[in-house]
């Protein structure tokens, strides 16, 4: 049977676009570059958004980034029920075409923060989170200047009620996320988006701080493979 | 041709950490009675015609879709006389 296809998206400004393809590669998936100019999503089997500062962060994160012409295809996919993975700026991208709920709003304290963080696994049912025990401890790098997870109270205690914050920062929440959420999915679990950086967490070469962001990758592929 | 102002703000509920850099500042600055700062966005929109209600419509869809999030911001449309 051919490797499962993981789509990765390059916009002008994207930065984690190589160490997204190549965490793809190492779980044993195809990554397949997408371009942001392009109406084609070359029939991949799920999309990785990945971090940076797409556009220059003009407008709002993630604002311009929303209605390129491969948003225009990947938006009516993901809520057909491709699964889609936004990390950091890819995260911003999505609550933007409110593919998820909220917004990503200037971190409480102002600083830009990157260093590595404790996080809690709260959902292990998504198509990106399978390879998790509901419960576990992980830890990733995070750096970000806008990742304060804001939004309505109702829409907060609806995410709470329905299990769909799957992510909560533990040891201390670095950016004042609202009920310390760094990661949240959509209703149907396909789409999920956080601000913490599996693709950097996936191999000791490069001195992460675990390899826990593979259970990501493999979490998906197990999933496409048996679809 | 005229001028349309779209103001955005975050709305009141949203933190705003450089509205508070701000009025933290000022003091040191020997700027003193201030209360409070919110920071927000104005954008001039040039547009041909009259600025008429079809027209400022045509403005506010596009504060909507774009210029602002409605999710954290809030804008008001006026034209400039």
């Amino acid at each position: 049977m051919n490797a499962a296809r993981v789509g990765v998206v390059t916009f002008p400004g994207t930065l984690d676009d190589q160490d997204a393809a190549r965490a793809v590669r190492l779980t044993g998936a195809d990554p397949v570059p997408l371009w942001h100019a392009d109406h084609d999503l070359k029939g991949v089997d799920a999309v990785f958004l990945p971090g940076g500062f797409s556009y220059g962060d003009y407008l709002r994160c993630g604002a311009i980034s929303r209605f390129s012409p491969l948003m225009d295809e990947l938006i009516p996919a993901a809520r057909a029920g491709l699964p889609v993975l936004g990390t950091c700026n890819g995260f911003q991208i999505l609550c933007e075409a409110h593919l998820l709920p909220g917004a990503l709003t200037r971190n409480e304290g102002l600083h830009y923060i990157c260093r590595d963080q404790g996080i809690r696994v709260e959902n292990a049912d998504t198509a990106w989170t399978s390879d998790f025990a509901t419960g576990q401890e992980i830890v990733l790098p995070i750096k970000h200047g806008e990742g304060r997870y804001v939004a309505d109270a109702e829409t907060l205690a609806a995410l709470e009620r329905d299990g769909r914050v799957v992510f909560r920062y533990v040891g201390g929440n670095p950016n004042g996320s609202l009920n310390d959420i760094a990661g949240i999915t959509n209703e149907a679990g396909n789409v999920v988006g956080l601000m913490p950086h599996p693709e950097h967490a996936v191999e000791e070469l490069t001195g992460a701080p675990s390899v826990d962001g593979r259970s990501f990758f493999t979490s998906i592929l197990k999933r496409l493979v048996n679809a | 041709m005229a001028r349309v102002i779209v103001d955005v703000m975050l709305k009141p509920e949203i933190l705003d950490p450089q509205g508070q850099a701000i009025a933290r500042a000022l003091p040191r600055l020997g700027f003193s009675g201030v209360h409070d700062v919110r920071q927000g966005k104005r954008f001039e929109v040039e547009i041909e015609g009259e600025a008429d209600e079809a027209a400022l419509a045509e403005v506010r869809k596009m504060a909507e879709t774009l210029l602002a999030n409605t999710v954290i911001e809030d804008f008001t449309v006026r034209v400039e006389r």
